[in-house]
């Protein structure tokens, strides 16, 4: 600390007042203590602070009676000054001692003596010492109060904010809708929450009174207790299972159950908290839904979802497991559904799937309804495929008893398509296909029956179906051709027609007969189109070789018309139209018809083949001899030719001839041209038989004796042959 | 069962605290034995941190007193911590008893001491709030209630942008807290630097030491990082310089100072 010199020479001859001597004091002063305080008034300001001490100090000294006290408060206001170093309170009292008396010992009114003064001096000094340390330790009393209540304040508002987290905590526990539950680890319930208590059945001590690993229940899932030790071990954090649990009363509560791991502030796994929500509603709803999107509304029975769930699982049966399946479909259901109504019709169905349920009761059958009057029963559980065809017996057995309904007793009989076989080599859709391929035949076969699935009638069927399908698109693609097969006049050998016989150029079977899709041509009503699309083709063919060899008298075309051409409304507009057109004569043309398509024929559908015969169009019976026809019937049929089939030619194939094949033939010769008909035989394969049939009497015949059926140039080669 | 983990913690007056720190070395007893120590420690490295502290007192008088000049009278003092003397409402106030300044500080013992001295101002109000989110204290309703927005305010950081680390990313804050604040609005800084420091840097390093062991990381910077707080200001005379160079009002030349006085870097901006 420097303290300045003095500036001038002794106080009583200073050139400036008491006044300017108290400021002089005063700077001294604040120069000295500046330094140690920790105002943060400017040093001007902080002097101009001081100057009232100094006139206390000044006054004090100088008061009469002397009364040191008053200094006092000098000591007190450089604590409220923020000097409260100790270093400014040994500051300020150095320059008391040093100039109070210096600067002020002659400001007063009555001078005072030297003696005096050191004395007035030191005892002011004592006051500002005691006055300044009573301020500051009232001060830090009551800083360190203040602090003490800021800190205290601060912990109780902490605590209050910690206490409405508690509460608001201690709500959600309370009132949540989701079940609360806290545990240690060793798996003692510690607290539950109401809701929790109320999903178990509304007794805490039920609740509480368990552990948590003594909820088993034996619907839980595998994992859940593996889970649930890495958890209490500290391995996993959470899990989340769905989980039944036992209430107080026995009945089951299941639960979304998701347990939380909590560890302590040091990462210690400390409790384990679980929060249920009680599912058994939804469970038991969904449970429902399932049973209804599963079985069939009517009878109860499942549906066929349930019934494809059932096959799949049990054809993906592990090795050396085997299924069987009955496919049933009630004989004539549509007639009873149509005669008695649709209600009386749901009633029989009701009572046949009681019936049917009531023949597979073990474990590892079922029966469920397809549809319409289609059922199935599935069984896994035998030792040989005799049992499927016993389980088909006893289900045509349940059958058999009369149904009452509305008063009158039913019979229904059904057919069983059976399926048997090993697990793992076919689909669910293939086996069912299968069954119902075989239920089919089953049907075909007269009904009331069942048949076993096999192999090659399935894929006959199967191929069926696609040529079934392929039909129109094949007539638009133009994948239908005619071959001619030459019909030769038994007496000179020579051509004298030829036998259109159409041909399917399948893209992938190859060429197909007319056998393996005029029947399905038939049934798809495609024949119409087909049938006039051949007579178009080959009548064209006819007039072309009428055209080339006029020769040779007459060239006859012999068209081949289904039964169901022959129902055709427009078989007579639509010949005349391609005869028109083509230009062909009528009496070139000859239509054969099956003698079966003829027996019982009445008059309306004669009259169109009646019409065709009087306009000139042969009418051939084809197949003559297979149909049992009524050989009186014959002479009213508009017919002028008997096509003989070849099971009457065939005992003639080899030297000698059948003699009973001899005299059938011969008869029907001699029968046929008393009603003056041609008779035309086929199949003539051997050179023996062609001269057998010519001694007989027959007009005509065709055969590979004479020509395969063949492209049409071929016909034409053998007419120029003929003509050499 | 025990109190749950996500329950928050009391005050814990067994940690040093800056703010009680900072009060004893403004020789304040507004602080416990464990502050004391700290700063004792402190005072280890750095003799003359009070001086430091006084010459950082003062600079805020004297921008307070600039602000009133320049017709502002609204001041947000964040980082506020004990209330000791010749605060920021007190100075102001002093000159304009309308003046209005809202405090913000996190260490709630602060805070609570504020209330207790703050209590019957009309125009003082203290928030628990933490710079590093200004939208807080923007939303906190002391200040919502207290400050018009619309109008200047002087934004006090004083002796506070060095406690926040650059991983909490100081500056973004601050750019936030311009953002909330009208045309003609100041920003009051000073802040810790190694420069002007009359001691070594490893000298000085032990300081920032003690700071590091309570948990308070004390973060020097230099005078470009610290003028990157002023992005978006324009920063006023004499720019940024050691506290006792800026605007001083003693006749007397700041070469007089302690040395220590020149331990930090201070500076005003305007908003533009």
């Amino acid at each position: 600390m420097s303290i300045p010199a003095q500036p001038s020479g002794a106080p009583d001859a200073a050139p400036d007042g008491p006044e300017d001597r108290l400021r002089r004091f005063a700077t001294i002063w604040s120069r000295a203590i500046f330094p140690s305080t920790a105002t943060s008034m400017t040093r001007p300001e902080f002097e101009q602070h001081l100057l009232p001490l100094a006139r206390t100090l000044s006054e004090t000294l100088h008061a009469r009676p002397f009364d040191p006290a008053a200094a006092a408060s000098v000591g007190g206001a450089l604590v409220a000054a923020h000097c409260t170093d100790p270093d400014a309170l040994s500051s300020t009292l150095g320059v008391v001692d040093s100039y109070l008396v210096l600067y002020c010992g002659s400001n007063g009114p009555v001078a005072l003596t030297t003696e005096d003064s050191r004395s007035r001096c030191a005892r002011v000094q004592h006051a500002v010492a005691a006055g300044f340390t009573q301020a500051l330790r009232e001060r830090t009393l009551a800083e360190q109060e203040a602090i003490a209540r800021s800190a205290l304040a601060a912990r109780s508002h902490a605590e209050q904010a910690l206490h409405a987290t508690e509460a608001r905590f201690r709500a959600v526990f309370k009132d949540a809708a989701i079940g609360i539950g806290i545990a240690d680890l060793d798996g003692n319930v510690l607290e539950v929450n109401d809701t929790l208590t109320r999903m178990f059945g509304g007794l805490e001590n039920h609740v509480l009174s368990h552990r948590v690993n003594e909820w088993v229940h034996p619907e839980d899932s595998p994992q859940v207790w593996k889970y649930y030790n890495e958890l209490v071990r500290g391995e996993r954090e959470h899990y989340r299972v769905e989980k039944p649990y036992y209430r107080n009363d026995g009945t089951v509560l299941w639960t979304n159950l998701t347990v939380s791991l909590l560890r302590d502030s040091e990462g210690r796994p400390e409790y384990q908290l679980a929060l249920l929500e009680d599912t058994t509603e939804r469970r038991l709803l969904n449970l429902r839904l399932r049973y209804e999107a599963t079985h069939d509304a009517l009878t109860g029975l499942p549906n066929r979802t349930l019934f494809f769930e059932r096959l799949e699982k049990a054809l993906s049966a592990g090795d050396g497991s085997r299924f069987g399946l009955c496919y049933l479909d009630l004989d004539g259901f549509k007639a009873i559904n149509d005669s008695l109504g649709h209600a009386a019709g749901d009633r029989l169905l009701v009572e046949v799937a009681d019936r049917l349920q009531s023949c597979a009761t073990a474990p590892g059958e079922m029966v469920a309804r397809l549809g319409g009057d289609e059922f199935v029963a599935l069984t896994t559980s035998f030792d040989s495929p005799a049992e499927v065809d016993e389980l088909a017996c006893r289900i045509l057995g349940v059958l058999g008893a009369p149904i009452r309904l509305d008063g009158r007793e039913l019979t229904v009989r059904g057919s069983i398509g059976i399926v048997e076989g090993p697990a793992g080599e076919r689909s669910a859709a293939e086996v069912l296909r299968s069954a119902d391929i075989t239920m089919y035949r089953a049907k075909s076969a007269g009904g009331n029956r069942f048949e076993l699935a096999d192999a090659e009638a399935d894929a006959r069927a199967i191929t069926r179906h696609g040529l079934t399908t392929a039909l129109p698109a094949a007539l638009e693609r133009g994948e239908f051709f005619i071959e001619y097969q030459p019909l030769v006049h038994l007496g000179d050998g020579t051509v004298h027609g030829a036998e259109a016989l159409v041909r399917w150029c399948h893209p992938q079977h190859g060429v197909l007969g007319p056998d393996r899709f005029i029947a399905l041509a038939e049934h798809t009503g495609l024949i119409v189109p087909l049938g006039r699309w051949v007579l178009e083709e080959s009548v064209r063919q006819a007039n072309f070789w009428q055209e080339r060899h006029t020769d040779g008298g007459p060239l006859r075309i012999n068209v081949n018309l289904s039964p169901a051409q022959l129902h055709h409304p427009q078989l007579v507009a639509e010949t005349v139209d391609v005869l028109e057109r083509s230009g062909l004569e009528a009496g070139a043309l000859c239509l054969e018809v099956t003698e079966s398509a003829l027996i019982g024929a009445d008059e309306d559908l004669l009259k169109p083949l009646r019409q065709l015969a009087e306009m000139g169009v042969d009418i051939a019976l084809d197949d003559f001899g297979t149909g049992y026809s009524n050989l009186a019937n014959l002479r009213r049929l508009p017919v002028s030719v008997l096509k003989l089939d070849r099971s009457f030619t065939q005992g003639m194939q080899h030297h000698p001839a059948d003699p009973v094949d001899l005299k059938i033939v011969e008869g029907i010769v001699s029968l046929a041209h008393s009603l003056d008909l041609a008779v035309t035989v086929e199949g003539v394969e051997t050179g023996a038989q062609a001269e057998q049939l010519r001694q007989l009497g027959c007009d005509t015949a065709q055969g590979w004796y004479y020509a395969r059926p063949g492209a049409p140039d071929r016909i034409h080669s053998l007419l120029l042959a003929d003509a050499v | 069962m025990e109190r749950p983990a996500w329950a928050p913690q009391g005050i814990d007056i067994s940690v040093p605290s800056v703010s009680r720190m900072y009060d004893f070395y403004l020789g304040g007893s507004h602080n416990f034995e464990v502050d004391r120590e700290a700063a004792r420690k402190a005072m280890e490295f750095m003799p003359g941190l009070p001086k430091a502290m006084q010459a950082n007192r003062a600079f805020m008088r004297r921008a307070v007193r600039y602000a009133l000049s320049e017709g502002v009278t609204q001041f947000l003092d964040i980082g506020s911590g004990i209330p000791t003397f010749g605060n920021v409402h007190e100075v102001a106030q002093a000159i304009d008893p309308a003046a209005r300044v809202a405090y913000v500080d996190h260490d709630p013992v602060a805070v609570a001491h504020s209330q207790a001295v703050l209590d019957g101002n009309e125009g003082a109000t203290i928030s628990a709030a933490d710079l590093r989110r200004p939208q807080e204290i923007r939303d906190s309703p002391e200040v919502a209630k207290l400050l018009d927005f619309d109008r200047p305010v002087a934004l006090l950081l004083v002796a506070v942008l060095h406690f926040i680390e650059d991983s909490d990313d100081p500056r973004a804050a601050v750019a936030a807290l311009r953002d909330m604040l009208a045309p003609g609005s100041l920003l009051v800084v000073t802040h810790a630097a190694y420069e002007g420091i009359p001691l070594s840097r490893e000298e000085a390093g032990g300081t920032v030491g003690v700071y590091q062991n309570i948990r308070n990381p004390l973060v020097m910077r230099t005078r470009e990082e610290i003028a990157g707080f002023f992005d978006g200001f324009e920063l006023v005379e004499p720019g940024l310089v050691p506290m006792p160079e800026w605007r001083p009002e003693s006749t007397a030349a700041p070469e007089n100072e302690d040395p220590y006085a020149f331990s930090g870097i201070a500076g005003v901006g305007r908003t533009a």
